[in-house]
């Protein structure tokens, strides 16, 4: 953080050293992708575009298609964000503007603490606890009663598409509340007791000025937690059913990308097969890749607007 | 008049018992699982558990030794690979770190933080396993090292900038060497805030499964070499929780309160560093 240059050689050789790690870091981020091109490249050769879009997946004809995956996890992502962000923005504005003192803390802290549970933790708890739950208080009379909605036809097995992304949405609220918190505080309090000295209530005032100034962050923040749910592995795989199937009704067994990869990528025999499977791979990190940086690049000029005081 | 005061005041107070009880909603899944944890624990709660190698479906007893010492190997070899790297790539990037070079690095790091970790062990498979053909040790330690060091190049490089430049100056000043100043005052300066930043990421890797799935591919015995597949207790939770076996449902139980119990002690010891800090 010195600049200038120094003349010392002993200081140009630390320098050196120390760009030669970053590269080395670099180089870790490039043979990542390049390794992961080069062992996909038989199946992309031999099924192309096709592979996006088609739903057979059967080892035995070494004949694969992405297409249920790819629908099993922005399905179960999305439900896991309609559950989440409401949450997780309630809570935030509750922790920033709501909670007394004393509660501040804690609050904020045991959310953190969700964070930090191992994700093969909350597949445990999924499959013993949160299935039986949501099969016999929720899917079962839902089914019943609701059943003629195509999202919500049975028979009901517990493992499904909706209790992948319950679990899901538990664990990206973390990430979504702290970011909207980050954002809720960039509201300048001249604004918020503006609203309030022209006689408007709490509700009004959160409605008003967090709404004009919040909605864009709050969007990043969303954005950022789907990448997160995007890749999630241990806790779908144990909970979403692994059926490679694409049926209309939450209620059913589905399958993600990642559980794909981590249940078959032992078994993957053939050069085909594992290269399919390290095509998924490929694709996951793209589209992760792809949801980071629109969320980083939403927070950025976010903050940088909040910061003209736009 | 009177009716829209009431219901301008009626919104205010819904709105506010619905913010009080999403964040109710928040927290609760964490008293659930913890109170879970505890209760479907308990039964094999046991010191064998920390000290005994598992024992095969039906025989009662045995534990996870193997596992925790394999979870603290595969670690421990993520961490001494990744520690040094990652160390000097934040140096570089708070220190030196202009132009170019300095934000393609920013943004290989970036990257790489994002990565879901279930493809970090396709990394360990096609760089360790295929070329090796075994499961080993040291292709696990690879896939979790990749997850290792992006967090602490990042906690590492916000660390240094932490240090007010004065420092810097000072030390400048009295003609020390600048890169004497960096390693032995700066980084010195910053050094509780970087092992706060190690021991988070560790925290993070201990807990990891899907990277070792087929990288380190788990053990039934003691590890009999670092070339060797090793056990893990994430691994041994996941294949615990999925058998069909009571008693190793009850071990899968075990195991997580074993694991949680892990991933706490380290966020805790990273408390304390931060702490020191102060």
């Amino acid at each position: 953080m010195v600049r200038g240059a120094s003349d010392n050689p002993k200081d140009l050789i630390f320098e050196k050293t120390t760009a030669f790690f970053a590269f080395g870091v670099l180089f870790l981020a490039v043979l990542l992708l390049a390794l992961l091109v080069r062992e996909s490249l038989p199946a992309i050769k031999k099924f192309g575009a096709s592979f996006l879009l088609t739903k057979t997946w059967d080892p035995v004809a070494e004949d694969f298609g992405a297409l249920t995956f790819i629908y099993g996890t922005i399905v179960s992502s999305f439900i896991a964000l309609l559950i989440a962000v409401p949450l997780a923005v309630g809570s935030a504005i509750f922790i920033n503007e709501f909670a007394p003192d004393w509660l501040k803390t804690p609050v904020a802290f045991l959310a953190e603490l969700l964070a930090a549970i191992p994700s093969v933790i909350y597949g445990l708890w999924g499959i013993f606890v949160l299935v039986p739950v949501l099969r016999d208080f929720l899917m079962t009379p839902a089914a019943e009663y609701l059943g003629w909605i195509p999202f919500f036809t049975g028979p009901v097995y517990g493992p499904s598409m909706l209790a992948a992304g319950v679990l899901l949405s538990i664990m990206i609220i973390p990430f979504i509340l702290s970011v909207s918190r980050e954002v809720l505080a960039t509201v300048p309090r001249l604004q918020k007791e503006a609203v309030l000295s022209l006689g408007g209530t709490h509700w009004e005032m959160i409605r008003i000025v967090i709404g004009q100034h919040c909605v864009p962050g709050i969007f990043g923040a969303t954005i950022l937690g789907l990448g997160r749910a995007l890749g999630e592995t241990m806790a779908v795989t144990m909970v979403i059913g692994n059926r490679p199937d694409i049926l209309l009704s939450v209620f059913q067994p589905g399958y993600s990308m990642a559980a794909v990869i981590a249940n078959e990528f032992t078994e993957a025999t053939g050069e085909i097969y594992l290269a399919a499977l390290v095509e998924i791979g490929l694709v996951l990190f793209l589209l992760t890749f792809v949801v980071n940086l629109a969320a980083k690049w939403i927070l950025k000029t976010m903050v940088s607007r909040a910061s003209r005081g736009i | 008049m009177e009716t829209i005061a009431y219901r301008r005041k009626a919104a205010d107070r819904a709105a506010k018992t619905m913010f009080a009880v999403s964040a109710l909603l928040v927290v609760l899944p964490l008293f659930l699982i913890f109170f879970d944890l505890l209760w479907k624990g308990a039964r094999e709660l046991k010191w064998t558990l920390l000290t005994d190698l598992p024992h095969p479906v039906g025989e009662p007893g045995g534990g996870i030794a193997n596992g925790i010492l394999g979870t603290l190997t595969i670690a421990g070899l993520a961490m001494a690979g990744g520690i040094p790297v990652a160390v000097m790539c934040g140096i570089y990037l708070a220190e030196y770190g202009r132009g170019k070079f300095a934000s393609v690095v920013r943004f290989g790091v970036d990257t790489l933080a994002g990565v879901p970790s279930i493809i970090m062990g396709i990394f360990g498979y096609l760089l360790w396993v295929i070329p090796m053909k075994r499961f080993s040790a040291w292709a696990g330690a690879a896939a979790l090292a990749m997850i290792f060091i992006p967090v602490v190049v990042r906690t590492t490089e916000e660390m240094l900038r932490t240090v007010p430049q004065s420092v810097r100056e000072a030390a400048l000043a009295l003609g020390i060497e600048r890169w004497k100043t960096t390693l032995f005052i700066t980084v010195r300066t910053a050094t509780a805030g970087i092992v706060t930043g190690i021991l988070l990421a560790m925290a993070r890797i201990v807990g990891e499964t899907a990277p070792l799935l087929f990288t380190a591919l788990g053990n039934q015995f003691w590890q009999s070499g670092l070339d060797q597949p090793i056990a893990a207790v994430p691994l041994q939770v996941f294949n615990y929780a999925i058998s069909p076996y009571d008693d190793w449902h009850d071990k899968a139980w075990a195991g997580a309160v074993v694991l949680i119990g892990m991933v706490l002690l380290i966020s805790i010891g990273a408390r304390y560093f931060t702490r020191v800090k102060k």
